[in-house]
């Protein structure tokens, strides 16, 4: 078939677009042109905006990985903190050499298969993903027949049952202790071809015919299973991928931070991405980044309430704790304002985009499987 | 093929990171940063250590002829936001110097992000030897996990003689498994046995099935080093069954409201602890200041050591830039790392070549409803 | 183990039990109803025990009186918070009442820091209900049988309403179909906020006694047991009252039990329940008590 204008125009914005964000990320992490003595360029991100940029980044894979299970699968879980966990674990045990494991394993000393593995930062990310992809097929086998509701709290179960191992597995994780140290490898460049590389390729496998055989599982299993489908397979592949690419994001949160321990992981965790993944529209995966984006810039911005405000003739003292209460708030007003998210189930578009421009406003109907079909733009 | 629109929504990300206009200086101010946890599960140590910094930058409000800021940053007692809190007061505010925090990991997330920024942190009470292990950069006015374990250990083996002690942990929090793991190391080398070892997760309420178990072991004392309102509830449980061993604590135990919660079940309690007590007999130059200068701003609360340790890193940090001639990082490093013999209101503190403070363990006891400073002790180990 | 040393384990994880099963009711009714899960429930419980020690320590109210003060104050809570945050969503998506119940969650918490603070606060208790009582090698308080006796007691009052009076046939009716109901004539809001006055004053009557038992009281003390009693509510079968009660006991006596019984494992005692949980489950997906309903994801 031959590409129509539209989908050539398309590709060329993309393409435009993506090389802008890539010398903006490359101007922004400012290591190579430092490394070329290119001193000339302007002064690069600060290092407070680098790591909101990049946990925005991996904020945005876990949402993605939570709405592919969730939004495009209908399966309702909440065991995300768990394969984070195992994602961040294994990869921080690949990564981290054996002399320095020795040494910061205080309380017992490691176990051997762990105390002298040792591999690359990009492999142990893969591993790690691996390792949380194999625990869903495991946990997935048998909750996947359960439905609704009682597949959250089993896969919440889950995910309580893997905290509670890493706490009491002192040999291997370090117990409570965490682990620390951790080369800093995920920089801009990292974390976002990681996001762009999920999200290129959660696009295509959802515009797939396997993307529209996981919708009609969401939509309706029985009328699925009618139709041939094997809905049990399917769902065990969307649980097994959507858990990669949690481990992913555990690994790459784990090498952000530098240091992880179980407590990191607990239900709250799992929480938060949800939070992102509704508020940014279920079904949606621009709604995902979006989310992302708004919900951790929130969360940094809102600082400025616990601050004091100096108000020249007296000051006002910060309040601790002020700031969860208007993000409580603001997250409130979000859902009981744009019950479906702020994307609900469309997606960003060059149409929408450039319907924005034309006019005011053009709502129109929902995206179906077709690449761009109806966009929102937003102030 | 939607792939790339996505970057404009990105984009966004980088428009609202311009919020970080940075701030107009009035009297070039130095700024020191404080992150603790002001909200989340450890506030009530976070609360404490931010009045005692910010009563010690009230008593001494400027340095080389400038005034000093306080930039405060709540870690929400979360790891992810400690790293972003030190980010952003190493980035945006560019700090001289940082102050926290309460909580090993906490402080081990923040502490790789100073590192990194090459910004020095004093930290106010993170036991965990891991918190300094390796680093440039970080800092505490506190004794670390293990040499606090050694001297419980001793205080109970030497100078009570005990034969028989029962532990339990909190297998989730760092600082309780470090504590009780050091403690049982030293006590087994005295010559001591533990005859129970039992466990408990972090929020868990419910203590009565560990200490039926720990009571019908029939210890001499139970080393329990859990934060101090859950160790208020465990005596009340473990006298309320009937165990009339002693319990013994450790520094996090230490804060006036575990007599009002533990009530009459604390009477005999025994902890170890920072060298610093109201009660305690010929207090120091420093430590009399603090006090009065606690009493004088808050009258209805009585000192507490974290206060103290809060109270001390401002001093510190002061003491250094004072040395160090300037406010900047690389030199107030390495005026922290020279602090020798300073006078402050936990006794004279040197901090050492892993950058931890020696300091001497006190030992408090409540008799009749009342805190008694019993003395230090020095770990046999 | 001798029978005193096992006498005294089942009086501890009867009170716990017992406990958690309070706890669960509230979960259960709301999801009866609304298959929502409210997520605030624990942090209603936490305003209970804070609104008796404010009523004691601030107001003077002599301890009883704080009591009913409370249990009233936290059911209002609890009806506000429907009428604010759940009722706008009644015909939304699931998921948004949910986000908006995990919300309220955060919002109650960390209203709790800034007005409460966080430093955790000694809860009063009156002599009568701690005096130490021995029988042969056992020893008790009479709060440790007085919370289950109550559990029991407002179990009871509860089925009695559900059952026996004409608000309880409407819930009932509501929680079998909601529009069908409405279209009857029932004011389904009237009874929904009935619904959530009931639970919360139950949240609040079990934070009190939890606090009784356990005397300190902070901003999240309602996240650890919310998250258990949750777990046991669905042990019994989620929209149970007699399902509720049976797997808070469960809960109660499987941690207690472990501890007992296997004091090295004491480290992984929360994985059993969990295991536990995950195995009834699978077996009996509704839970112990449950009916077999259709989903409405």
């Amino acid at each position: 078939m031959k590409p129509s204008a539209k989908t050539r125009r398309d590709w060329t914005l993309n393409a435009v677009v993506l090389a802008l964000f890539a010398l903006f990320l490359w101007w922004g992490d400012g290591s190579m042109a430092r490394d070329m003595g290119w001193n000339w360029l302007p002064a690069r991100l600060n290092g407070y905006q680098v790591q909101i940029l990049n946990l925005v980044a991996v904020y945005g894979i876990l949402a993605l990985s939570l709405n592919l299970i969730y939004g495009f699968t209908g399966m309702f879980s909440l065991g995300h903190a768990g394969f984070m966990a195992i994602g961040a674990y294994m990869s921080a045990l690949c990564v981290l050499p054996a002399a320095q494991k020795e040494i910061m394993w205080l309380i017992e000393p490691i176990a051997w298969p762990f105390s002298v593995l040792h591999t690359p930062f990009w492999i142990s990310v893969l591993l790690g993903g691996l390792a949380a992809a194999l625990m869903a097929l495991v946990i997935g086998f048998p909750v996947l027949r359960l439905g609704g509701d009682y597949l959250g709290i089993a896969t919440l179960g889950f995910a309580e049952i893997i905290r509670v191992l890493i706490v009491n597995l002192t040999p291997i994780t370090n117990g409570s202790l965490g682990i620390k140290g951790l080369p800093a490898h995920t920089t801009l460049l990292t974390s976002y071809l990681w996001l762009f590389l999920v999200l290129f390729g959660m696009v295509r496998l959802l515009n797939s015919n396997f993307g529209n055989v996981l919708k009609a599982v969401r939509d309706d299993e029985v009328a699925a299973q009618v139709m041939g489908i094997d809905v049990f397979r399917s769902k065990l592949f969307s649980f097994c991928l959507g858990a990669f690419l949690a481990g992913v994001g555990g690994a790459l949160l784990g090498n952000l931070l530098t240091t992880i321990d179980p407590k990191m992981f607990n239900f709250q965790l799992t929480f938060n991405i949800l939070m992102i993944v509704v508020a940014g529209g279920l079904g949606s995966l621009t709604g995902s980044i979006l989310g992302s984006v708004i919900i951790t810039v929130l969360l940094e911005w809102l600082r400025v309430v616990e601050s004091p405000l100096d108000l020249g003739v007296f000051t006002i003292p910060g309040i601790p704790g002020m700031r969860m209460v208007v993000f409580s708030v603001v997250l409130l007003i979000i859902i009981l304002y744009r019950r479906e998210g702020i994307m609900g189930m469309r997606e960003i578009t060059w149409d929408g985009i450039f319907g924005l421009c034309g006019r005011l406003r053009r709502p129109r109907g929902r995206a179906g499987t077709g690449t761009d079909t109806d966009g929102e733009g937003r102030a | 093929m939607k792939v790339a629109q996505i970057c404009a929504s990105v984009a966004l990300a980088a428009l609202a990171c311009g919020f970080a206009a940075p701030a107009a200086q009035a009297a070039d101010p130095i700024k020191i940063g404080v992150y603790l946890p002001l909200t989340g599960q450890n506030a009530f140590g976070g609360q404490l250590e931010l009045e005692g910094v910010q009563l010690a930058q009230k008593a001494q409000p400027a340095v080389l002829g400038r005034p000093v800021e306080l930039v405060v940053v709540d870690n929400k007692s979360d790891k992810v936001e400690a790293a972003n809190a030190v980010t952003r007061l190493t980035e945006r505010d560019k700090v001289a110097v940082i102050i926290g925090t309460y909580g090993s990991s906490l402080a081990l997330a923040g502490g790789e992000v100073a590192e990194r920024a090459g910004v020095p942190v004093i930290g106010t009470s993170c036991t965990n030897p891991l918190v300094t292990q390796g680093k440039k950069y970080y800092f505490r006015a506190c004794f670390i996990d293990p040499y606090q374990g050694a001297a419980a250990a001793t205080y109970a083996a030497q100078n009570l003689g005990f034969k028989k002690a029962a532990i339990l942990m909190d297998v989730a929090s760092d600082y309780s498994v470090g504590l009780c793991n050091f403690f049982k190391r030293s006590y087994t080398q005295l010559g001591g046995e533990v005859v129970a070892d039992l466990k408990y997760s972090s929020g868990d309420q419910d203590f009565t099935a560990q200490l039926t178990e720990i009571i019908s072991k029939k210890p001499d004392f139970v080393f329990m080093p859990a934060y101090f309102a859950e160790g208020a509830i465990i005596m009340k449980q473990a006298r309320e069954l009937g165990g009339e061993f002693v319990i013994m604590g450790a520094d996090a135990m230490d804060n006036p409201d575990t007599l009002t919660i533990g009530g009459k079940a604390v009477e005999g309690f025994l902890h170890t602890t920072f060298p610093y007590d109201v009660t305690m007999p010929n207090m120091g130059a420093e430590a009399k200041a603090f006090t009065d200068a606690w009493r004088a701003a808050y009258p209805d609360k009585d000192p507490n050591v974290n206060s103290a340790l809060g109270y001390n890193c401002y001093n510190i940090v002061l003491d250094a830039i004072t040395r160090a001639g300037s406010d900047d990082p690389e030199a107030i490093t390495k005026a922290l790392a020279e602090t020798r013999d300073l006078p402050t209101a936990l006794g004279t503190l040197t901090i050492n070549e892993t950058h931890d403070a020696e300091l001497p363990v006190g030992i408090i006891q409540y008799k009749d409803d009342k805190r008694v400073y019993l003395g230090e002790v020095t770990p046999a180990l | 183990m001798s029978l005193d040393l096992f006498l005294q384990h089942f009086l501890n994880a009867l009170t716990l039990g017992s406990l958690y099963g309070l706890i669960a009711i509230g979960y259960t009714m709301v999801y009866g109803i609304l298959r929502l899960i409210n997520f605030a429930h624990g942090d209603i419980l936490m305003l209970g025990a804070y609104f008796v020690f404010y009523g004691i320590s601030t107001f003077l109210l002599p301890w009883p009186l704080a009591v009913v003060v409370a249990i009233l104050g936290a059911s209002l809570m609890g009806v506000l918070v429907d009428r604010i945050a759940y009722k706008p969503l009644r015909d939304a998506p699931r998921i948004s009442a949910l986000i908006s119940a995990i919300a309220v969650s955060f919002f109650l918490e960390s209203l709790g820091v800034v007005v409460f603070s966080g430093l955790p606060r000694p809860m009063h208790q009156p002599e009568w209900l701690v005096s130490i009582i021995t029988v042969g090698g056992t020893r008790f308080m009479p709060l440790t049988l007085i919370v289950p006796a109550v559990t029991a007691l407002l179990v009871l009052l509860l089925l009695w309403v559900v059952y026996h009076t004409r608000p309880g046939l409407a819930m009932r009716a509501i929680s079998r179909d909601i529009e069908t109901t409405r279209m009857l004539g029932v004011s389904v809001d009237k009874i929904i906020a009935l619904t959530f006055g009931i639970g919360s004053a139950l949240a609040a009557a079990s934070g009190i006694m939890w606090a009784l038992r356990y005397p300190q009281i902070n901003p999240y003390m309602g996240v650890v047991p919310g998250f258990k009693a949750f777990i046991a509510a669905v042990f019994g079968g989620i929209g149970s009252i007699q399902g509720a009660v049976v797997g808070g006991l469960i809960l109660g006596f499987i941690e207690i039990m472990t501890v007992a019984f296997l004091p090295p494992l004491s480290g992984y005692r929360d994985a059993f329940a969990f295991i536990l949980l995950v195995v009834i489950l699978l077996v009996k997906p509704t839970g112990l008590f449950g009916e077999k309903q259709e989903d409405k994801i």
